[in-house]
């Protein structure tokens, strides 16, 4: 569907507004949707900002092209093209891997890059060596008991003795 | 599974607390996820699991103890649109079957996604006006999981969340609220205009891709970033109170200027309510908005608004299926909706006072 505004560009922005009493639709591309001075109140659900994300983004990746095209979080492996697609970042790493990028996007957002609120405590217990990885070798253990395949459950029985964990994508 | 919770209506619609005429509730959530692993759209299978299991040992040290974890994998069609209806999953749960989990307090004014958009999404949920009350109990909830969890965090960012716009805080504050008045008035756009302007997200009451269905509205933060909890709490809660005054206003008006007008409506919705066979869902939440107005202003003294949001709560499609026990298509609601409608409502004339026409004796 062509946009109302400009009737050139497809349109991207869908917002339903109640004027004078009456539901109207509007079907907007995002310039004349930011012309009318949307912020998107209806659409988006939860997050509300993830259609304004994919514009502040793609404005990002046309102006440095190569360079950023190159950069990959090592953490999960994500490219900045992959988060201008979902407008989702795989890992905490993430953030430090598109810093100079994110700083930009972040004041176009919140109109800050620094947060000024509540900093996590030290955490008291670690549970990470505690539970996760046990209780998962302990299940598939548990299954393969149930599987009589009593080799395999003698082989997770080792692993369970302080194997250390691993990061799998 | 959840047939107990069907029955009874959910306590944060108990149409208590502060501003109830007005504000049906109240909900505040904080976006954490777990340092040094993958954000759930991403994690295979065997990092969500181990996500699960940390988030379960670390809520059984934790001195909330009346609740229950439940994985995904045991919530079937139906009690996962219930559950979304009751606002204690978001419509983006579940899209993917497995590895996911609910925590929900017996009293459902906690709930926890575990490996949503991010590993946890932890939220209050209170009947009224309560933004500070709501903000005090996850944040005491999350105080208590973070001597357990690492959340990953950020010097310049602050709280890392899977999406950029929750960075920072993670804290999201929002209030449910019924406008008659401003609608009528019309002035709902002036409304919208200016909370969209100071930076805060207007949306219907079923949140994505919905109509404002019975002139309900959610108001809600949208920075996370920059500014304190304290200082996103304080100025949601000064676009509320303005909302609720300038509702109060134009209610008045509208009782002042056109009470015949008013009255009428609200009997005649009152009346369809009462005799009606087929009834759509919109169509009841659009006719309970009059009521709602009516209770408000004294106009229908046999009815109360706990009845009211027990009525719009249960005629929604999964709960209405739950309480007649049944599968039922869209027609088949409409039918059993409008026989739920008038039982209730006729049980709640029944038991209440009798009604006194107030407005003709004070005219």
């Amino acid at each position: 569907m062509l946009c109302q505004d400009c009737k050139k560009k497809e349109s991207s922005v869908h917002l339903t507004q109640i004027v004078n009493n009456q539901k109207v639709a509007l079907h907007l591309c995002q310039e004349c949707a930011e012309k009318r001075g949307f912020q998107n109140p209806f659409a988006g659900g939860m997050f509300p900002l993830s259609e304004m994300l994919a514009s502040v983004t793609s404005g990002i990746v046309e102006k440095k092209g190569g360079a950023l095209a190159t950069l990959k979080c090592p953490g999960c492996g994500m490219h900045f093209s992959d988060f201008s697609k979902t407008g989702r970042f795989g890992c905490g790493q993430c953030y430090t891997t598109f810093r100079a990028q994110l700083t930009q996007m972040l004041s176009k957002i919140h109109g800050s890059t620094e947060h000024k609120g509540a900093v996590p405590p030290a955490t008291k217990v670690d549970l990470t060596a505690e539970v996760s990885k046990e209780r998962q070798l302990e299940n598939e253990m548990k299954k393969a008991i149930a599987a009589e395949d009593f080799e395999k459950a003698a082989r997770l029985r080792d692993q369970l003795k302080g194997r250390p964990t691993h990061k799998k994508k | 599974m959840f047939e107990e919770l069907a029955k009874k209506i959910t306590p944060w619609l108990g149409g208590d607390g502060p501003q109830a005429a007005i504000v049906l509730s109240t909900r505040v959530r904080l976006a954490r996820n777990l340092s040094g692993l993958i954000f759930p759209a991403r994690a295979c299978m065997e990092d969500k699991q181990r996500i699960l299991d940390l988030v379960k040992t670390a809520l059984g040290k934790c001195s909330l103890k009346s609740g229950h974890l439940v994985s995904s994998t045991e919530i079937e069609g139906l009690d996962r649109d219930f559950l979304v209806e009751r606002h204690l999953i978001s419509p983006d749960f579940m899209r993917e079957k497995d590895g996911q989990g609910v925590f929900i307090s017996s009293d459902e004014s906690i709930s926890i996604m575990v490996n949503e958009e991010d590993h946890l999404r932890i939220q209050a949920l209170k009947s009224g006006f309560q933004l500070k009350e709501c903000y005090q109990a996850v944040s005491f909830l999350e105080r208590e999981l973070s001597q357990y969890l690492k959340f990953e965090h950020d010097q310049q960012f602050g709280y890392l969340t899977s999406c950029p716009t929750n960075v920072g805080t993670g804290l999201r504050g929002s209030i449910l609220i019924h406008l008659p008045g401003l609608v009528l008035t019309r002035r709902i756009d002036e409304f919208i205009g200016r909370v969209s302007k100071a930076g805060f997200a207007v949306r219907g009451f079923y949140g994505e891709g919905s109509e404002v269905a019975g002139n309900l509205f959610q108001i809600s933060n949208q920075n996370t970033l920059g500014r304190s909890e304290e200082n996103i709490l304080g100025d949601l809660e000064g676009v509320a109170l303005k909302t609720i005054e300038d509702e109060e206003v134009a209610r008045n008006a509208i009782f002042k200027d056109a009470r015949e007008e008013i009255e009428d409506k609200i009997w005649r919705s009152y009346g369809i309510l009462r005799h009606a066979r087929l009834l759509s869902s919109t169509e009841v939440m659009n006719l309970l908005s009059a009521l709602r107005l009516g209770v408000g202003r004294q106009v229908l003294e046999d009815l109360s608004l706990p009845i009211i949001n027990e009525v719009l709560f249960l005629c929604q499609p999964a709960h209405l299926q739950k309480y007649f026990n049944k599968q039922m298509n869209s027609q088949e609601r409409d039918v059993s909706r409008a026989e739920l409608v008038r039982s209730k409502l006729s049980s709640s004339k029944n038991n209440g006072r009798k009604r006194k026409g107030r407005s003709e004796e004070q005219n």
